[in-house]
């Protein structure tokens, strides 16, 4: 009775502020350099120090919230999380507990008819912690192991959803929007692979006729979980497993697992009963952190248009509803879309080009809009070449992939190339009625009603002339040229 | 008078002028601690080399009148040993510590350094601060000067013992429970425990956080404003420090007759040592006489306040004490894995008090107990700070004794921890609600010092001390203390 459940799943997500020194001290907040480089004694927890919050980390935690539709609570405060690890300098990270910073906002998901709201609880501040890096293989057979701090005390929030998501494609359509609308305040460099993004799931299994609180639901969390793509498959795989415990008549343990990259399975790390008792407290070295109305409203005035708002935008412009998904979920994408848009003003002829042939491009050389190597100017002028018939549209590919490699204007390939297209009638008509005689069963067959048989012609025109040939012009010449035959 | 009997003021003075330099009077300290502090036991370390090149450089390169703009220039100080320090190690009293230097100074060191102070060591408490009797160093015992066979009180007995027993003219000592004001009132000298905020903890090892607060142990009044004034003040590495105007550096002329001094009836019930209470009842005369009004007030929640305080205080450190894991500093003893290693180096590092402590507070913040003990312990303490408020409405400042009893013989209370705890019974109030208070010496009885306790609105340190500069002239002190009878 498998299809008696419901899926519940519910995610945190760890976000790295990207502020220029940590959330408790001066320490630069970089990452890539030497181990335990950016330190100070502060960060490395050593006697007698204190932490001075960082107001730009609240400033970007604060985006975060209003962009999110949460509440921001003009009053909340921070508390110590304990727990003994050597990644954990002073053995408490600083955190907030029962009082975070804003809390009940939502992330929309789907499009059209589909949207559904997923809530958000809270979101807090809290402090990373460092890194450890093991001699040997892996942690269990390690000889030893080495201490980096320069994560310590790099500011993050924390994002955590209701479980209202019920599928694992929903869990990734969430986090996919979720990294969107963030992507645009600029607060983060969201990179999982770097560790600046991280998210746990939580997924319980609910039977059709539970009418209790979810909280009560066996769960399980799968921790650090390294791309969107293994958030997926990850909770696919615990889905499975759940299912097949319960079909068994086996308990669902609430416990905590890791998931294996390369099995694509899930595997037990710490059951509840031995999760920690993190003994939470208000931490008596910092003040509460109290927000005035103006500081609020001067971060809501520092927001930037956020992809809702964006989208509805794009489709009142005419474009697509599957291409204004693709467009606003990269922020430099879209940056780039609009520069082009503001160049040449055929809205169509622009999203095609940039997400057709030159995101082709970009991607096969794994090439971000952040810097792209064609400037929306350079590609509004090819297609203004296209638009005043200088250049077919098979051409302007050629002169694309050419500008792409050079960084040449179009002008300069159309010109290195030598590749003005024909227009002059009578020297089109002459190679024209050359193909029309040399193909006269093709001609037959055109004559006889296949009309593809004339697209073969126009193909040979074009091989003659290199296809510089305007196309329209070859295709009004054949019928013309082939009438006067018949 | 020799230069060991000058208090800071003097001492200060006396460099500006050129009277004396300041490798003088660091050579007159250091004599003093070679000559006694075998006996008595105030340091765990004493930088003689340094501080006298740091005299002699004073001396050599400093101009006048740049020696008139350091106002504690050329004074010896010593520190306790739970501020750090780059110069000297710093242990907090504690094997855990043990050699630990740090790589950077309190900010208080900063300051008194600054204002031309000159550091010579370090001095003995109960460790990471826990304690009432200096007993409870893992290092030494520190001896009560008039009485060596007697605690000089805790947990900053080395500070004051040393300030007693004239090795160094003022010292610097923390108060989480009455740890200045309670060995201050034992050995004779004055100790204030500033407003909650007013002087930064920055270097200042933390025992329990929310109370916290380092203050001057001197030998006379306007000392302990000259100092108070030097290391008080907003510093931007603290965010529990205020932003308030800074104490005078003088004494202020306060006429006594306008002031109301509230005497908390719950602080002078039944318990007292009736020879401190014969020194307070002189006193308080004394007080009359020159014009004071005394007002009977109720402090009604004093009673909860011990039990309040060994809820908080343990609970904040058993937290702030877990940073203490021989990972990356102080000592570590190697075990078979990680956990092993955490539980060696903790249960050989601290001591039976720091350990029980550690206990109480991990207890107190458990799940399930949290609510009963913690959450229970910060609504009474609200409600000892409300009691406080609403009886400044009535009076200006509150009068109290430091301690119910005398100095006691060392290892009378160690089998006893609950009445140790008792011991700061009087002071640990104005620390659950963050209020200045000073304790000062007003005579002996039966040889062994006793000292009043002024309590005041927070930031009222300028009040207090002008009431107590009143007080001190117009008591006869006794001159110094014995030193267990081998002294002159």
């Amino acid at each position: 009775m498998s299809a008696a459940y419901e899926v519940v799943i519910g995610l945190e997500v760890h976000v790295e502020l990207k502020t220029a020194t940590k959330l408790f001290c001066g320490c630069a907040n970089a990452f890539g350099q030497e181990p335990n480089t950016e330190t100070c004694p502060v960060c490395l927890g050593m006697p007698g120090v204190l932490p001075v919050l960082n107001g730009e980390a609240v400033s970007l935690a604060a985006r975060a919230a209003l962009a999110l539709h949460c509440e921001i609570h003009s009053y909340s405060k921070f508390d110590r999380k304990q727990y003994f690890y050597p990644d954990l300098p002073k053995a408490y990270q600083i955190s907030q507990y029962d009082q975070p910073l804003a809390e009940n906002g939502y992330v929309e998901i789907g499009f059209g008819e589909g949207k559904r709201k997923i809530g958000i609880e809270r979101i807090h501040l809290e402090e990373d912690a460092g890194k450890l890096n093991h001699i040997g293989n892996r942690l269990g057979d390690a000889t030893g192991s080495l201490v980096d701090l320069n994560r310590a005390g790099v500011p993050l929030i924390e994002i955590v959803s209701r479980p209202q998501m019920h599928s694992p494609e929903e869990a990734r359509q969430y986090l996919t929007e979720l990294k969107t609308i963030l992507s645009y305040l600029d607060i983060s460099d969201l990179r999982m692979e770097e560790g600046s993004m991280r998210c746990d799931a939580n997924i319980s299994l609910k039977p059709s006729d539970y009418t209790g609180s979810l909280f009560d639901l066996p769960r399980v969390e799968i921790k650090n979980v390294n791309s969107f793509r293994n958030v997926q498959r990850g909770i696919e795989y615990e889905i499975g497993r759940q299912k097949e415990r319960l079909a068994q008549g086996l308990a669902i343990v609430r416990e905590t697992r890791g998931f294996d990259d390369a099995s694509g399975t899930t595997y037990s790390q710490r059951s509840k009963e031995e999760a920690n008792d993190y003994r939470y407290f208000p931490e008596p070295d910092l003040p509460p952190l109290v927000l005035s109305e103006e500081w609020l409203a001067k971060q809501q005035h520092m927001m930037p248009e956020l992809p809702d708002s964006l989208r509805a935008g794009l489709l009142q412009r005419g474009v697509a509803e599957r291409d204004v998904q693709v467009l606003v979920q990269d922020p430099d994408l879209y940056r780039y879309w609009q520069q082009a848009v503001a160049e040449f003003s055929d809205v169509r002829q622009v999203t095609n080009w940039i997400l057709s042939d030159y995101s082709r491009l970009m991607n096969a050389h794994s090439l971000s809009f952040a810097a792209p190597t064609v400037t929306a100017k350079a590609l509004a002028s090819l297609l203004r070449l296209i638009e005043s018939g200088t250049l077919s549209g098979k051409m302007a590919k050629e002169v694309l992939e050419a500008m792409f490699e050079s960084g040449e204007t179009p002008q300069a390939v159309v010109k290195r190339l030598g590749l003005i297209q024909i227009t002059d009638q009578d020297a089109i008509r002459d190679i024209v009625s050359s193909v029309v005689m040399a193909n006269p069963a093709v001609v037959k067959d055109f004559l006889g009603g296949k009309d593809k048989a004339l697209a073969f012609l126009v193909g040979q025109v074009m091989k003659q002339t290199k296809g510089q040939a305007k196309p329209d012009l070859v295709n009004d010449l054949l019928r013309e040229v082939i009438a006067t035959y018949a | 008078m020799a230069i060991i009997d000058w208090d800071a003021y003097d001492t200060a003075q006396k460099v500006q002028s050129g009277e004396v330099s300041a490798l003088e009077c660091v050579d007159a300290a250091l004599e003093r601690i070679a000559s006694w502090d075998s006996v008595i036991g105030a340091f765990l370390h004493v930088d003689a080399e340094g501080a006298r090149e740091k005299a002699r450089i004073m001396d050599s390169t400093m101009t006048r009148e740049a020696k008139a703009a350091l106002p504690l220039a050329g004074v010896p100080v010593a520190i306790k040993d739970n501020m750090v320090t780059t110069d000297m190690p710093t242990t907090a009293a504690s094997q855990i510590l043990k050699g630990f230097r740090s790589p950077y100074n309190a900010t208080v060191v900063e300051r008194l350094v600054r204002a031309g102070a000159i550091l010579v060591g370090k001095t003995n408490l109960d460790e990471f601060a826990m304690g009432s009797s200096t007993e409870h160093s893992a290092y030494k015992v520190t001896r009560n000067p008039w009485d060596t066979e007697r605690v000089p009180g805790g947990s900053s007995g080395g500070s004051a013992a040393a300030v007693a027993a004239r090795m160094v003219p003022f010292a610097l000592g923390s108060d989480t429970g009455g740890s200045i004001r309670l060995p201050a009132s034992y050995c004779g000298v004055l100790g204030i425990k500033p407003t909650y905020g007013r002087v930064s903890r920055y270097g200042l090892i933390a025992y329990a956080s929310s109370l916290d607060q380092i203050g001057p142990l001197t030998r006379s009044v306007r000392d302990a404003a000259k100092i108070l004034h030097i290391i008080a003040g907003k510093d931007p590495r603290d965010a529990t420090s205020i932003d308030a105007s800074s104490v005078s550096s003088e004494v202020g002329p306060v006429q006594i007759q306008n002031v109301r001094i509230g005497l908390p009836e719950e602080y002078f019930g039944d318990g007292m040592d009736s020879r401190v209470r014969d020194k307070i009842d002189n006193v308080l005369e004394q007080l009359r006489s020159m014009g004071a009004r005394l007002v009977p007030i109720s402090l009604p929640h004093t009673r909860y306040a011990i039990a309040t305080y060994y809820l908080i205080a343990p609970a904040e450190a058993s937290s702030n004490l877990s940073r203490y894991d021989g990972v990356r500093y102080g000592q570590r003893v190697v075990g078979q894995d990680l956990v092993s290693m955490y539980e060696s180096t903790r249960a050989k590092g601290f001591g039976h008090e720091v350990k029980h402590r550690i206990l109480l507070g991990t207890h107190a913040l458990s799940a399930g107990y949290y609510d009963a003990y913690y959450l229970k312990a910060q609504k009474v303490r609200t409600l000892i700070r409300q009691d406080f408020e609403n009886a400044f409405k009535q009076v200006d400042l509150i009068v109290t004794p430091t301690v119910p009893d005398l100095p006691f013989k060392l290892g009378e209370r160690e089998q006893d921890p609950l009445q140790m705890y008792l011991t700061d019974i009087f002071t640990v109030t104005t620390n659950l609600a963050g209020i200045p208070g000073l304790s000062q010496p007003i005579g002996l009885a039966d040889g062994l010092p006793v000292g009043l306790q002024w309590m005041g609105p927070p930031l009222a340190e300028d009040l207090i001390l002008s009431a107590a500069g009143r007080l001190e002239s117009a008591l006869t002190l006794p001159q110094w203390p014995m030193l267990g009878g081998l002294d002159r």
